[in-house]
């Protein structure tokens, strides 16, 4: 069966978000980068705002987002996404703010950008993809390896008495007072997904009331770094991160 | 007209904003100004000066190292500074607290015990106004009405109160201030 | 006024739109002045105090990135961390100002005025090929002055600019005529993140280029845009040069310093004159190697160990002698100290 007797308009079921270009993804198969990228664009679309939004990349996988949402971003250098970030919408107070982060740009190089955006409670929407590595550089040792998970920097894993303990940033934050909403999902299972939308549209709706910074973790995969097929890594993630990354609300406001 | 002062002491003897007051009254009256304090930790409680510089012309350099006249109020700026006087200039000192006299031969000196004159008019914090009457009896290169409308503008409004006062210690000032050494000019 | 604070007052006549800094002596009175004045009532400034240096020249790219005029401030340690955003906003051809107000170096070194980074400001400072345009104002003045036509270079040439001011220009207080308040610009740049308009293409603010091809092609693009600044924008004053033999040759503070040594000189009969550089970057290249026909030696005086000497000799290019005197470390040349100099390095030698 040739493929244009299947892709007609009234076989549409699902229609691709014209807040995402026609580009076509450098991600690895499998990475969930590409279903966090649409859920995020989605959120927009549904919110309208694709005119009022300014995203910030940031150094790691992502570093080429810009070319997949179809919205006006500026690249930051690793890890000051969120001074950038601030930067924006100091002078565009009126426009809707986000940065899309790794855990190698938001966890480690970039802490201190991080807790001190959330500390002053920007009005800003930070989205942080934790994959527990450094993807684009090949697979390093990042913040938030699990114990004993190995790495190229952590061959025999990670060995916490001497490489210390992954960080658990999302509860970091979550302890400050300029957060508002944050929050940890997955997209990796479609229910999942639509629960990571659901909280990224919450996310800029409260921007929109200045309520303070919101922060939505991704528990993610890297089928490359992890050295995995993208349903192995799936299930790997569901047994091993999830247990110390589990997903849910952390800090929800208060009714 | 050109006069190259350095003004020297403890810190919190007002040594800085002596050099601020001559200066806006200096502009008060159409001159050019330039003032430069030492900064940094040395003003916590240790010495503290600000070189001030009044002039008819353009000020090139803020910084010196030889002056017109050095206002020395503690010893280790006496120290410091009696040498940087140049021949035939101005050197005057505060009496209190000083072990020892001036060396020089070849410059002006004058004395000013501005501390015991503040001490009898119950408020010590005019102390460094007293000096400036000493200083501006000595070279009067500045109008006593331009001093007074520097002072409002140094002074934030909710002291301007307090200007008469300081009036008074410049007078006193004037009153006290002695010639110890003359050089012909 | 304290240069540092008619720096901060001329950044809101100026029209800024947003200040982000971090405290550091000797520039501290920056930020204390802009958070006294609070311009955000005044004009709609917009003033925040970072976490980090680093944050503050990211906030700047933030808001560079949406065409506004933002300013940051700081001294030699504070600049150095600054360094990897300067880059950044250079490569994304953002306009901003940054202001230096030198202190001596190298490490946390002292306190005290220097032109110890010299170097780093006209060389580009950063990693990669580029250039800041760099104002070295000798007065408080022309601190104040500096940042208007400062703003106005950023925006021409879509480029950082740099204030290389230092301790003294900083600390010290003399007269100073204000500009009027300008109002803050609404003009919305093509190549501004604002939010995507409908039909057009979303604007993308980046330094990334994957594709050597493209980088070069980006690269090719900034040294066109350089030349056209070294054309355009030399600044520079003289004086006494008519008749010189000999020349002095610095910039800020320590140019001031070196007047009045030539006034002493002159004073004795020698005829020297002065160039003082008032772009250090664009270098007034041809205006030195006139002046170098002219006289029989020229004297470079810096607070540093050496460092715009190395232009004037590149500009002199071997037709006259060239020498230095500098002091560091925090310590300021004395006026009896460059006569002498001159007299012994330069006239004697």
């Amino acid at each position: 069966m040739a493929e244009s007797n299947i892709i007609s308009p009234e076989n549409l079921v699902y229609e691709k978000t014209s807040v995402m270009t026609d580009r076509v993804m450098h991600y690895c198969p499998g990475c969930g980068h590409g279903t966090a990228h649409r859920m995020l664009a989605e959120a927009i679309d549904e919110l309208g705002i694709q005119g009022d939004i300014i995203g910030v990349a940031p150094v790691g996988c992502s570093v080429l987002a810009y070319y997949y949402f179809d919205v006006d971003m500026q690249e930051a250098a690793h890890g000051r996404a969120p001074a950038v970030a601030t930067g924006i919408k100091r002078v565009l107070p009126d426009k809707y703010v986000f940065t899309y982060q790794g855990d190698g740009d938001l966890a480690a190089i970039g802490t201190a950008e991080t807790i001190h955006a959330c500390n002053r409670g920007e009005n800003i929407l930070i989205v942080f993809i934790n994959n527990g590595i450094y993807g684009m550089t090949g697979g390093q040792m990042a913040p938030t390896t699990l114990p004993g998970m190995k790495s190229s920097t952590s061959p025999r894993g990670r060995d916490v008495s001497t490489m210390g303990n992954p960080l658990k940033i999302t509860e970091l934050v979550a302890e400050l007072t300029g957060t508002y909403f944050v929050t940890r999902q997955s997209v990796h299972a479609p229910a999942n997904a639509r629960k990571a939308k659901r909280a990224m549209k919450k996310a800029l709706e409260y921007q929109k009331l200045n309520k303070g910074t919101c922060f939505v973790e991704i528990v993610s995969n890297c089928p490359s770094g992890w050295k995995m097929t993208p349903a192995q890594s799936n299930k790997w993630m569901e047994e091993n991160m999830f247990p110390f990354y589990p997903l849910g609300d952390i800090k929800v406001p208060e009714q | 007209m050109t006069e190259e002062i350095i003004i020297a002491g403890f810190g919190g003897q007002g040594v800085l904003s002596m050099g601020q007051i001559i200066c806006y009254s200096g502009v008060m009256q159409g001159k050019e100004v330039s003032w430069m304090p030492s900064y940094g930790p040395e003003m916590r409680g240790g010495t503290a000066n600000c070189t001030a510089i009044i002039s008819d012309e353009q000020i090139s350099s803020p910084v010196l190292n030889r002056f017109d006249t050095a206002i020395v109020l503690n010893q280790p700026s006496m120290d410091k500074f009696e040498d940087a006087v140049k021949p035939d200039g101005l050197l005057i000192y505060e009496e209190n607290g000083m072990t020892r006299k001036p060396r020089r031969k070849d410059i002006n000196i004058c004395s000013i015990a501005a501390y015991d004159e503040s001490v009898k008019m119950n408020n010590t914090k005019v102390f460094n106004m007293i000096v400036i009457g000493g200083f501006l009896k000595v070279r009067p290169i500045i109008e006593l009405e331009n001093v007074i409308k520097g002072l409002k503008k140094v002074l934030p409004d909710r002291y301007h109160h307090l200007i008469p006062l300081n009036e008074e210690a410049i007078h006193r000032g004037m009153d006290i201030i002695k010639e110890e050494q003359a050089v012909k000019k | 006024m304290k240069g540092n604070e008619a720096l901060a007052e001329a950044a809101i006549r100026a029209g800024a739109d947003a200040y982000f800094g971090y405290p550091i002596t000797p520039q501290s009175e920056v930020i204390e002045y802009l958070m006294r004045e609070n311009p955000a009532d005044r004009t709609g400034m917009q003033v925040l105090q970072a976490e980090s240096e680093i944050a503050a020249i990211n906030m700047v790219y933030g808001a560079a990135g949406c065409g506004k005029r933002a300013m940051t401030s700081s001294s030699s340690p504070g600049i150095s961390l600054k360094m990897e955003g300067l880059s950044y906003i250079a490569g994304a051809e953002l306009p901003c100002v940054v202001v230096n107000v030198v202190r001596a170096g190298p490490g946390l070194g002292t306190i005290q005025p220097s032109q110890s980074d010299y170097f780093q400001a006209v060389k580009g400072g950063g990693h990669g090929d580029y250039k800041l345009i760099v104002l070295a104002p000798a007065t408080v003045q022309e601190s104040v002055d500096y940042v208007k036509l400062a703003f106005d270079l950023a925006f021409k040439y879509r480029n950082p600019v740099m204030i290389l001011s230092d301790g003294i220009i900083g600390q010290m207080m003399e007269k100073v005529e204000l500009f009027e308040q300008m109002p803050r610009s609404n003009k919305e740049y093509e190549w501004a993140t604002l939010g995507k308009k409908p039909g057009k293409n979303s604007v993308i603010v980046t330094s990334l280029q994957l594709q050597s091809e493209e980088q070069e092609k980006v690269n090719l693009r900034l040294q066109a845009k350089y030349r056209e600044v070294e054309k355009n924008e030399v600044r520079f004053e003289t004086y006494g040069c008519e008749d010189a033999e000999y020349l002095f040759a610095a910039f800020g503070s320590c140019a001031r310093i070196t007047r009045k040594a030539l006034d002493m000189a002159r004073a004795k009969g020698i005829k020297v004159g002065i160039i003082r550089p008032q772009t250090l970057y664009p270098f007034p290249v041809d205006e030195i190697s006139r002046l170098a026909g002219q006289v029989k030696g020229i004297l470079t005086v810096e607070m540093n160990a050496g460092q715009m000497v190395e232009d004037v000799k590149l500009a002199v290019n071997g037709k006259t002698p060239v020498e230095f005197y500098g002091r560091f470390g925090g310590m300021i040349p004395t006026p009896d100290e460059i006569l002498e100099a001159l007299e012994q390095k330069i006239i004697g030698g």
